[in-house]
Formats: structure tokens, C-alpha cells, sequence
């Protein structure tokens, strides 16, 4: 399509000569300032009376809601004090709670003079992710990276070897549990929910048949009552005298669930691509091993990117519901540390902190998602 | 390409070369589902023989006769009767009476609160939009258990007790063993009047089915909506002014430690309505802004054109179409609201997966337990799916089959 090339035109050709006939054209005056402060404010707070109402009414809101919260937050608040009695003596937060409590809310149970071990590993893991992120770097070497990455973690978390002390899965808690049930879950679902997207797309009807009997049974039921099949029915299902512990049982559940939830997200990859090009892919003669891996997935994938990333996001903050069936998490930890009757009064601090903590993530991958999914768009539109 | 060969004057039509039958597509295919369902009977299989084996050396017995059997524990609120002296089945059904009840008030107010933030995000007022910004992106990327622990210690340990009640309106009482309001004390009246709101919701329906097919038909409008309102205000207010407009207040009052009378919104269902509906609300807010932000503004500008006013525009012209993009996600919101209720569980809100796992813990039954908790879970799931498939394709494009 070539389009007629556009010339510049001179404004003058268009200006009208003769005088406006009365009634028809009303003087308007000059356009408000715009650019200005003042301009702005006219046109996105007080452009009618309704808006500027609406205005007010939030501006009283404000004024209300957020003095007293800065005296609570800032002002009055209690930063650093070893005993609680300090904090109930203040009329403002007791972010000395922190300060006490960070050690145990960051890592649990985890033995404190080996607490740089998991920091190492959480720092290990964010660099990882970060790298991870910048499309340019998706290349083979990635998942070296990753097999090291989560093998040097695991080492750590451990130990047992290089004259670190072994430290056994029940000590573990706090952020890093609830990093390694995300990364573990996602990492192993994956695999599970390409195969259940490709079993529910096939045409044989027993493989089709069983795909979707447990995408919709999974997805048709909380994420609590997978966790306690998962926690009350996997010793159950193994031979007598074979254990599993609680830490491997939460991961099967997690597992089990997010690989339901992903199966639709790549489902969804794989309607969107064209039927040319199975029929070409069919056409070359590639066997349906060869067409999946080689044509259709690398496809698909791309496309189901966003939704993926999105199923991480909500699959990490579900990591929080091992609390109902004992593990030491970071919300566990955060509630745990109230136990303590004199830090009983400040669960806002607490909850408020580990808040923060999940809301970075969450912020930080959905935000992710946003700049993929604009980044494939731009990628599609040449088409 | 290679030019065909004029066949040799002597050969015959080649026969078809004989395949293997395990190498022919359709024999192939049974082949491998039969070894993926052989596959999965034999884990199914082991898995169960090892139950089995297992309940066995814990003497555990196996099957649902236990739900005839007495509970024996208390259940803190309760929508029907219940005593500890009923059986497990009355127990589980309390339980999921509790699930129905806070999923139906979830649904409803977080739909409100949605809806509400999701077209204040798009408000060219900068900062009810920022607001409602702030909103939605706070509470979305924190754990909705993590937002639950937070409301109900905010509620049993933040609240002042029953004696130092806040009241922040007369009549209502906000402590840490609950939040008490006023209720109109019950009379037959308000039967009458319900029946009167049933009976104008129906005339109202077929009202509007009515006045549909006389505008298709003639192009006349009927004020389909004032008429509506009329009714169904007007009826059940004339049913209650003829049964003598009975006025008396069943006031919360304070007796001992706790309050009387009114109505009782205790601090576990607070906490959970709260959590839910603050949660499920910015993901709805989302949804709702997406739809709006899909229909191109030359909708928009079409009606003015064609002269309508911004009311009219925005329900007959975007809102049909934004309704389309906005119910399948909005359905599958729904579904993780009533999911996300089994969260009760956490906070001591008796809901069934709560009851169920009480029961649980007192029978050792734990597979029978988890079955009626999946049970019940994917009957309300795939009928709500279902209802709302039915209602998508009802609203779809005609013609446009996806």
C-alpha cells in the first residue's frame, strides 16, 4: 500500500478572508494557559463543578487521612529500642520492632551466626533474576547460569560441605522459603503445564480427555485444599516407612496447582498461533515432536509471555498459604514474631514490613509484565 | 523437481506399500493413549493399594459413614441450627452455608468497590484517578492472607473493647468482639414487603421485555427505567405503609461485657468480608478499566453524533460492549473470591474448608475430608462457570464464534 505522498501546506491557504456572519461564530477566548501549573490544575481538577467538588472532597480526605499518619509513621514514631515498653510509652509507630525482630522475620529458624548464608543466597537469586530479565540476554548460557545460581543457593541453604554446618530444611524460613517455593514452582511447573497444554490440545481423545480432567479439577478448587492433600495425603500415598518432609510436600502442591494455572497460559500461546503454520510445519514433513519444539513452541511461548509472567506474580504471593500447613515463610515469620506478648500491640509495623517485602516483587513483575507485553506488541506489529 | 518417468509399458499400478499398523497415524495414536491411560491407572492404582495399606495400619476406617456419626464441637456462628450434639453432615453443611454466604456478600460489595475504582482510574480528575491508582496497586501485590491476618488484628487487637466502643455513627458500634448496627426489629411487614419487592422485580422484567419488543416494533421508547424504579421502590413501600409502617429499631445496647440486639458482623467475617472484597476489588478495578480502554473512542464520538447525551452514550453504546470484554475475566475473579474464602480457615471464620478440617483432625478421615472439600468447591465452581458462560454467549456478537 503506497499512500499519496503529504505536502506541506501553508496555514494561510485555509484562513477565511471574509467576516464571520453574525450568530454563526461566537468570539471564543484565548486558549488558558496550558503548560503552566495553573493551567493544568484548571484542566485536571477544577474543569467543571462536579470535578472541582470531587476535588474538594478528596483534598479533605487527604487532610484528614494523611497528618496523622505521617505523626504516626514519621514523627512520633519509636525507631530504635531494645525494650517494648519504650514503644507502649509512644504515641507512634514502633519501628523499633524491626530493628529487633528483621533477623527472624528475613530468615526464621535459620541458625543466626549463618544468617549471611541466606542473604548471599537471596542476593545470589535477585542478581540472577535481574540478569534474567533484559531480553537480550535470553540465550542458552542463561540456564547455565540458573542451574549454577540455584545450585550455589542450594549449597548454601544446606551446607554440609566446604566447612559449612548443615543445616536441615525444617530451620529454614522467611524470605528465602518463600523465594525457594516460587522459583521450585515455577521451575518445575513448567515443564508439567507445557505438556497439559499440548495433552489438552491433542486430538487423541484419552490424552485430551485426561488433560483437561485435571486442569479443571485443579483449577476448580482452592489452592488450601490442594496444600493439604499435598501435606495430609502424600505420606498416606507413599509405602509404609517412606517419609517425605513437610518442605518437599508443600512443593508437590505448589507444583501440582501452578502447573493447572500455566497449562492455560501456554494453552492460550498455542491457539493464538496461525494454522499456516502448522500445515507448513506439516508440509516440510517434521515429525509432531519436531513441529512442536521446533515451530510451534518457540511461538507460542513468546506470546503467552505476559500471562506467564502474571501467573508468577499471583503464584508468589499464594506461597504464603504454606502458612496453614506449618512451614516457615515470611508471612509465618512476620505473625510469628507477634507471639512475643510484649511486641503483642504492633502487628501493623510487622504485617506492614513483610507487606512491603511481597509488594516489591509483585510490584516489581507486573510492571515487567507490562514492559514485555508492549515490547512483544511492538515486535508483532510489523505484520 | 524432478520430471515424472513415463511408466515402464509392463508394470502394473504399484500396491500400496503394507505399513505397519504401529506405524500408521490412527494406530499409533492408540497406541500411545493406550500406554497413557495404562500409565496413569498403574499410579492410580499404587498410589491407592498404598492408601489403603496405610489407613489399614492406622486403623483408620475408610468411607462417608462417619457424617452420620456426632460432631461433637461447636460451631461459632451458624446460619441454621446447629449444636454439637448434630452430625458431621449438619456440620459441614453449616460450613458451607458460611462459604455461600460470604462468597454472595464478597461478590456483591467487591463488585461495587471494583467498579467504583476501576472508572475512577480513568476520571479526568488527576486526583481521584491517583487515588484510585494508589489503591489498586497497593493492595493487589500483597498476599490477600497476609491483608487477612492484618484486618482481623487490626479488629480483635486495634478495636477498643465493648465498654469503650467506638461510634462513629448513632447506633453503631465498632469493638474487638465484633461490629454492631441497628436493624429494624423484625414484623410480619417486612414479609409483605419483600413479597412486593419479588412481585415489582418481575413486573419490572417483563416491563422491559415489553417495552423492547414495542420499540422494535413501532420505535417508540418507554421509560423503561424511571417506570422500573418507580416500582420497585414504590411497591414495596405501599405494602409496608398498608401493614401499618412499623418503625421500631432493634438497637445494639450494651449488657454485661458484650452488646444485645441489632445486627452482629463478627470480627472474623469483618476481617475476611473486608480482605476479600479489598482484594478482589482491584483486580476487578482492572478489568473494568481494561474494558472501558477497549472500546475505540469512535464509539464514543459515533453517539454524541448521532445526538445522544453522555448517560445515554456510556449505557446503551460503551458499557454493551465493555460488558463484553469485562465478563469472562470478571467470572474467573469471581470464582478466585470464593476460592480464596477457604482463607477463613486462617483466621477462624467456620467455613466449610474450616469445619471440614476439624472434622478432619477429630476423625483421622483426612481423604474423605479433602474429597467433600473438592467436591463442594468444584460443583460451585463449574456451575458459576457455567451460569456465566451461558450469560457471555447470550451478550456475544452475533455471528462471531471464538
Amino acid at each position: 500500500m503506497s499512500q499519496p505522498p503529504v505536502t506541506e501546506t501553508p496555514d494561510e491557504i485555509f484562513a477565511r478572508e471574509e467576516e464571520p456572519v453574525d450568530g454563526l461564530h461566537k468570539e471564543e477566548a484565548p486558549p488558558r494557559a496550558r503548560g503552566s501549573v495553573l493551567g493544568w490544575m484548571r484542566a485536571n481538577l477544577f474543569s467543571s463543578i462536579p470535578n472541582t467538588l470531587v476535588t474538594i472532597a478528596c483534598a479533605a480526605l487527604l487532610a484528614v487521612a494523611v497528618p496523622p499518619l505521617i505523626q504516626w509513621a514519621l514523627v512520633e514514631a519509636v525507631w530504635s529500642a531494645a525494650d517494648p515498653a519504650q514503644c507502649r510509652a509512644a504515641e507512634g509507630a514502633c519501628w523499633a520492632l524491626i530493628e529487633q525482630k528483621h533477623r527472624f522475620i528475613l530468615f526464621g529458624l535459620y541458625p543466626f551466626d549463618q544468617h549471611w548464608r541466606p542473604l548471599l543466597a537471596v542476593a545470589l537469586f535477585v542478581v540472577a533474576v535481574a540478569v534474567s530479565c533484559h531480553p537480550g540476554f535470553w540465550r542458552p548460557w542463561l540456564a547455565v547460569l540458573w542451574v549454577c545460581t540455584l545450585g550455589i543457593c542450594a549449597l548454601l541453604m544446606w551446607g554440609g560441605v566446604l566447612g559449612l554446618t548443615f543445616v536441615e530444611t525444617e530451620r529454614w524460613g522467611g524470605l528465602p522459603l518463600t523465594l525457594i517455593l516460587a522459583a521450585v514452582g515455577i521451575v518445575c511447573a513448567f515443564p508439567i503445564s507445557i505438556v497439559l497444554a499440548l495433552g489438552r490440545r491433542s486430538e487423541m481423545p484419552a490424552v485430551h480427555a485426561l488433560s483437561v480432567g485435571f486442569i479443571e479439577l485443579i483449577r476448580g478448587v482452592p489452592l488450601i485444599s490442594v496444600l493439604f492433600m499435598a501435606s495430609v495425603m502424600v505420606p498416606l500415598f507413599l509405602p509404609e516407612g517412606v517419609t517425605v518432609n513437610k518442605l518437599l510436600r508443600a512443593l508437590i502442591g505448589i507444583v501440582l496447582f501452578t502447573a493447572a494455572y500455566l497449562a492455560e497460559a501456554v494453552r492460550g500461546g498455542l491457539q493464538s498461533i496461525p494454522r499456516g503454520q502448522f500445515e507448513a510445519a506439516d508440509a516440510l514433513g517434521l515429525s509432531y515432536w519436531q513441529k512442536t519444539v521446533l515451530i510451534i513452541l518457540p511461538q507460542a511461548l513468546k506470546i503467552a509471555i505476559p500471562p506467564i509472567v502474571n501467573q508468577f506474580i499471583s503464584m508468589f504471593k499464594d506461597t504464603s498459604l504454606v502458612i496453614i500447613i506449618g512451614l516457615f515463610d515470611l508471612l509465618t515469620t512476620a505473625k510469628t514474631a507477634l507471639t512475643d506478648p510484649p511486641w503483642r500491640p504492633f502487628y501493623v509495623e510487622s504485617y506492614l514490613f513483610a507487606g512491603l517485602i511481597y509488594w516489591a516483587f509483585s510490584f516489581f513483575m507486573s510492571r515487567y509484565s507490562l514492559f514485555l507485553e508492549r515490547r512483544l506488541e511492538a515486535g508483532a506489529k510489523r505484520a | 523437481m524432478t520430471m515424472r518417468q513415463p511408466p515402464a509399458p509392463d508394470a502394473s499400478p504399484p500396491a500400496p506399500a503394507r505399513v505397519a499398523w504401529w506405524n500408521e497415524r490412527h494406530g499409533r495414536a492408540i497406541l500411545y493413549q493406550i500406554l497413557v491411560v495404562a500409565g496413569v491407572v498403574l499410579l492410580a492404582s499404587y498410589l491407592v493399594s498404598n492408601t489403603l495399606a496405610n489407613l489399614e495400619s492406622r486403623n483408620i476406617a475408610t468411607g462417608f459413614g462417619f457424617l452420620e456419626r456426632e460432631a461433637g464441637f461447636g460451631i461459632s456462628e451458624a446460619t441454621i441450627a446447629y449444636s454439637p450434639a448434630d452430625s458431621y453432615l449438619r456440620a459441614l453443611v453449616v460450613g458451607l452455608l458460611n462459604t455461600l454466604l460470604i462468597a454472595v456478600a464478597g461478590i456483591a460489595l467487591a463488585t461495587i468497590l471494583g467498579t467504583l475504582a476501576g472508572i475512577a482510574r480513568l476520571s479526568p480528575n488527576w486526583l481521584v484517578a491517583q487515588l484510585a491508582a494508589l489503591y489498586v496497586e497497593s493492595l493487589r501485590n500483597i498476599p490477600v492472607l497476609l491483608q487477612l491476618f492484618f484486618w482481623y488484628s487490626l479488629i480483635t487487637e486495634g478495636l477498643p473493647l465493648p465498654r469503650q466502643a467506638l461510634n462513629p455513627l448513632p447506633g453503631v458500634y465498632l469493638t474487638n468482639r465484633g461490629l454492631f448496627v441497628p436493624l429494624p426489629a423484625w414484623d410480619p411487614a417486612f414479609g409483605l414487603a419483600l413479597a412486593a419487592l419479588a412481585v415489582a422485580i418481575a413486573a419490572t422484567a417483563a416491563l422491559t421485555a415489553w417495552g423492547r419488543r414495542r420499540q422494535e416494533r413501532t420505535g417508540k421508547i418507554l421509560p423503561t427505567f424511571r417506570i422500573g424504579l418507580a416500582l420497585i421502590v414504590g411497591l414495596p413501600m405501599l405494602a409496608w405503609l398498608a401493614a401499618g409502617a412499623p418503625t421500631d429499631i432493634d438497637a445494639p445496647t450494651l449488657k454485661g461485657f458484650n452488646f444485645q440486639g441489632g445486627g452482629r458482623l463478627t470480627p472474623e467475617f469483618a476481617a475476611l468480608l473486608i480482605g476479600l472484597v479489598a482484594y478482589t476489588g482491584t483486580f476487578i478495578a482492572e478489568i473494568v478499566r481494561g474494558g472501558i480502554l477497549a472500546v475505540p473512542r469512535g464509539q464514543t464520538e459515533a453517539g454524541g453524533a448521532l445526538g445522544l447525551k453522555r448517560g445515554l452514550v456510556l449505557r446503551l453504546i460503551i458499557m454493551p460492549q465493555a460488558m463484553r470484554i469485562i465478563v469472562p475475566p470478571l467470572t474467573s475473579q469471581y470464582l478466585n473470591l470464593i476460592k480464596n474464602s477457604s482463607l477463613a480457615v486462617a483466621i477462624g471464620y467456620p467455613d466449610l474448608v474450616s469445619v471440614a478440617n476439624t472434622a478432619i483432625n477429630q476423625t483421622g478421615q483426612a481423604v474423605e475430608g479433602i474429597a467433600i472439600i473438592m467436591a463442594v468447591y468444584l460443583t460451585v465452581s463449574l456451575s458459576i462457570s457455567g451460569l456465566m458462560n451461558w450469560h457471555n454467549r447470550r451478550i456475544a456478537l452475533k455471528g462471531a464464534t471464538r
